[in-house]
């Protein structure tokens, strides 16, 4: 049985930098990802990083846009630590070979971003997550001798000792369908957020929740899990992101009238106000009927006013992705968008180096809640988020790591328990079939169940948001559990059998879904990207506190609780941009 | 908006091939017939089919945007991402318009469309010591280099290992231990990057390497496969520019003496003399090089294909031995060529990618 001193779970940005700084403090690392690292959806990141590395800034600047542009629900002290940390966090990345695009002076370039007072987002063309992803396994593959790489390997559980301190995992190797358990002393999820949950979202099929949901039965308790952010800018159909550095390069947003509607809500910063109030302005535009489209259903991209010459070099992704994905070339005419479902600001509860609730348990990244965010994330800070808190935790797991003695969990029982499970999926009722026109009764196959769930999450827990829609999202939620648990798999095999994996993880979808639905009800207020059209005002004197949700013993059900915002230097204000 | 984007959902027949290795049965076709709007994806396609019909189809995906790389196949026999691929496009390429989509090539398969990138793909990555050598003294801040040197390396830094490239790569097929496009591509990704200390190195290594840079047969399939525009052949040609213009490595393998040998030979003579290019490729550049041991050795071994080509008449002796040449106005003309790119301090590299497209 592999033991490790860390054990990171989830090998995008966070988990990756977790598994560089441990190793780098000694630590004897495995790095265990669902899929080959770089297929990690870190890569899609667009946009840029930021930090104060211009010698004209200061990272307080950074940190109280940060805490602005979260809407004040952001912990300030955890906020401090990424802003005052993020220039030496980028120079790091330079330095082990991240292809920082330059000025004219060879210095790097900085361009703007949402919610930013100057300039201070550091980029690669419009592929900086790729850039920094492939970057970091260059790395891991360069320390192999150092970090062990269990690459397809699906993390079914967490193992806990006697005293209830995380002590590894048990997963499957997904090629072979064999399942082993890991121990460890330390585990970090970095699992990323739980945006299929959503349909459309901007993010890939395998961000399904896992580490959120794994946490949470594991008695963690969760933070903000109502508030999901939608993107301003997702292609109509596929949800696909036309990154933020659109409108960061000068690219307008436009409505059928032709008019730059974000005057009315943002005059100062316009198109580069906070996600959450552009997306909101997008979509009073849509539903007065002043959208564009077929449907009316989307507002117009205009990214023809920026030189095209600028756009080819800083922005040839999207370019890419407007032709090959919507036939429209950006360069000649404007592109239809509309907002969708894009990051998760809630997520594992942790203080600033990753540690959650239960002894031995750490979390970075989307998965975590420190929070930095608060009520929403602006842009080109998520990057910043995963470096800082994954290099955080994996030093204090490596730090853990060093005064203690290796666990030695007996974990067959567990072993046996998570086989069992899933072989109880793989031989429900071998002999019938899935539903169908001619047998409507039977269970419905996964994905059936998961987009009706996805569908269901983006008409009520969406932009806008109220009590009725809510508890009609939360009966459908309790009704698709049942079908859930019944679910049809075509795939009976060992080898590469991902159907079987998408059971399990439409049951970790369902568990995010669940929380952000209860937490969004018991929020009666709108603050950040949470808009309630019953309680519209932000309300500081009721709700100035973050919402805990943790899974209650014994079958309880999501259980509510409160926990208090840190406010260091910055009193909240009427936020205005 | 364009039309196709405007058109209802169609039908759609795939054929996918399967293989379920625990069968112990061969690899079969399987037929499923989606319906989709003509602008979706391939891969959208074959998720309909896993959705709607059977759940055990595995193909690796995620971010449906072509920019993870997981969804690698061949489509209609050519390599392709599932995502990136539109199904009016396949269809019209398809023959009797039923879309084959099959595993990638070069690499074994595991399971109906999934490869085992492993012991192929990576295996060559890692033969390229694919991170950053860093000069010293590392600097405080950033390194100062040049906004061009940037924008350059981002087109090598784009690849998403997908492993089109080296999926249909004609010269690995052939020598499985031919390190390849994606691996060839990643090390550009390093010699260009001003701020990597090892740039000699890094060259000599793959020249010196049998299987290395002059491995290539320069057939373009690389750069046709590649969806993120890496153009893999254009970087191993720029890193065999480099190696010998710049370092003036001469490798073991003749790389360096044939291409010497082909642009001298044309410079002479206006025109390739195929029976000169021979021997200076082994023995030297010049008129004396036949009589190298090396070139000897080759001449003797390649005997057998003259004396063939001569009995099929697709030679002759007066065509093997007389020196080629064309009329003298015309060889002033292609000498003028060779002065006026010559006289230039630097070389230009013409690079849409980095010099973008006209105004």
């Amino acid at each position: 049985m592999p033991a490790h001193d860390v054990l990171i779970i989830g090998a995008g940005l966070a988990g990756q930098r977790a598994a560089l700084a441990a190793a780098q403090e000694g630590a004897s690392v495995a790095i265990m990802s669902k899929v080959h690292p770089v297929r990690s959806h870190s890569v899609a990141a667009a946009g840029g990083i930021n930090a104060a590395i211009s010698v004209d800034d200061d990272w307080r600047s950074h940190a109280y846009d940060t805490v602005k542009g979260s809407d004040f629900l952001g912990d300030q002290d955890a906020i401090e630590v990424m802003c005052s940390q993020a220039p030496a966090e980028v120079m790091h990345l330079e330095h082990i070979g991240v292809t920082f695009h330059r000025n004219e002076k060879g210095l790097m370039d900085l361009r703007a971003f949402g919610g930013a007072s100057m300039k201070r987002t550091a980029y690669v063309a419009d592929i900086t997550g790729q850039a920094m992803l492939h970057v970091l396994y260059e790395q891991l593959m360069k320390h192999h001798e150092t970090v062990a790489r269990y690459e397809e390997w699906f993390t079914t559980s967490l193992l806990r000792d006697e005293h209830g301190r995380c002590c590894g995992a048990v997963a499957r190797e997904v090629r072979s369908g064999r399942m082993e358990a890991f121990t460890a002393k330390n585990v970090i999820l970095a699992c990323g957020g739980a945006g299929q949950a959503y349909k459309p979202t901007t993010n890939g099929l395998i961000v399904t929740g896992d580490g959120i949901a794994m946490a949470y039965r594991a008695g963690a308790p969760l933070m903000d899990m109502e508030m999901v952010q939608y993107h301003p800018t997702c292609l109509v159909e596929t949800g696909i992101l036309i990154t933020e550095g659109a409108r960061g390069e000068g690219a307008h947003l436009l409505n059928s009238n032709g008019e730059r509607f974000m005057e009315k809500s943002a005059p100062n910063k316009m198109e580069l106000a906070s996600r959450d109030v552009v997306s909101r302005a997008e979509q009073i535009e849509i539903d007065e009927g002043r959208g564009v489209g077929p449907d009316k259903a989307g507002i117009f991209l205009d990214v023809t006013v920026v030189p095209r010459k600028r756009t080819l070099e800083a922005l040839r992704e999207i370019v890419n992705l407007g032709r090959d994905f919507a036939g429209v070339d950006i360069t000649r005419e404007p592109i239809v968008i509309r907002p969708g479902q894009h990051y998760i600001m809630g997520g594992v509860k942790t203080d600033v180096d990753g540690r959650t609730s239960i002894d031995g348990l750490y979390a970075a990244g989307e998965v975590a809640c420190v929070s930095v965010h608060g009520g929403n994330r602006l842009g080109a800070n998520s990057l910043l988020d995963t470096l800082i808190f994954g290099r955080r935790a994996g030093e204090h797991a490596a730090a853990r790591a060093a005064s203690m003695g290796m666990p030695a969990p007996d974990a067959n029982a567990q072993l046996r328990e998570d086989g069992a499970r899933l072989e109880a999926i793989l031989s429900r009722d071998k002999d019938g079939g899935p539903a169908g026109p001619a047998h409507p009764a039977r269970p419905r196959r996964v994905s059936e169940i998961k987009s009706e769930l996805g569908e269901t999450m983006n008409r009520h827990a969406a932009v806008f948001r109220d009590e009725t829609g809510l508890q009609s999202a939360l009966e459908t939620i309790a009704r698709l559990r049942e079908e859930a648990d019944k679910a049809w798999v075509d795939d009976r095999g060992t080898v590469f059998n991902q159907d079987v994996l998408g059971a399990v993880e439409l049951g970790y979808m369902l568990d995010c879904a669940e929380t952000t639905v209860v937490a969004a009800i018991e929020r009666k207020e709108s603050r950040g990207a949470q808009f309630r059209t019953d309680y519209p005002e932000r309300n500081d004197e009721q709700w100035l506190k973050h919402i805990d949700i943790t899974l209650g013993e014994d079958g309880g059900g999501p259980q509510v609780s409160y926990s208090p915002v840190t406010i260091t230097q910055w009193q909240p204000e009427e936020r205005k941009y | 908006m364009p039309e196709a984007h405007d058109r209802p959902p169609e039908k759609f027949t795939l054929k996918l091939r399967r293989y379920d290795p625990e069968s112990g049965e061969a690899p079969y076709w399987e037929e499923h017939t989606v319906e989709l709007a003509p602008h979706r994806s391939v891969l959208e396609a074959v998720l309909q089919a896993k959705d709607r019909f059977d759940g055990s189809i595995a193909i690796r995906c995620s971010c449906r945007q072509a920019i993870c790389g997981s969804c690698g196949v061949r489509v209609n026999g050519e390599p392709a991402l599932a995502c990136h691929t539109h199904l009016d496009a396949a269809k019209a390429g398809a023959r009797d318009g039923v879309i084959e989509i099959e595993p990638m090539g070069n690499m074994p398969v595991l399971k109906d469309l999934i490869v085992d990138m492993d012991a192929v793909h990576w295996k060559k990555i890692q033969r390229v010591t694919p991170w950053l050598l860093a000069k010293q003294p590392v600097p405080e801040r950033e390194y100062i280099v040049s906004k061009e040197s940037m924008v350059d390396v981002t087109q090598t830094m784009a690849c998403i290992q997908c492993g089109a490239c080296v999926s249909d790569c004609l010269a690995m097929e052939v020598d499985p231990g031919f390190i390849g496009p994606a691996a060839l591509a990643k090390a550009y990704r390093f010699v260009g990057d001003p701020r990597d200390a090892e740039q000699f190195e890094r060259l000599n290594d793959l020249a010196q390497d049998p299987q290395g840079l002059f491995d290539c047969t320069h057939c373009f399939k690389c750069v046709q496969a590649c969806p993120k525009d890496v153009n893999p052949m254009g970087q191993i040609m720029r890193l065999r520019r480099i190696a010998t213009s710049d370092h003036q490595i001469v490798d073991q393998n003749n790389g360096e003496r044939h291409e010497a040998a082909f642009t001298r030979l044309i410079r002479d003579n206006g025109i390739l003399w195929e029976a000169e290019l021979l021997p200076r490729s082994y023995g030297g550049a010049s008129w004396f090089g036949k009589f190298a041991p090396a070139a000897g050795k080759e001449l003797l071994s390649s005997l057998p294909v003259a004396f063939y080509g001569l009995m099929r008449r697709k030679m002759t002796l007066a065509g093997i031995l007389k020196p080629h040449k064309i009329p003298r106005q015309d060889l002033k003309a292609v000498q003028s060529i060779y002065e006026r790119v010559e006289s230039r301090p630097e070389r230009y590299e013409l690079n849409l990618y980095i010099a973008g497209e006209d105004e």
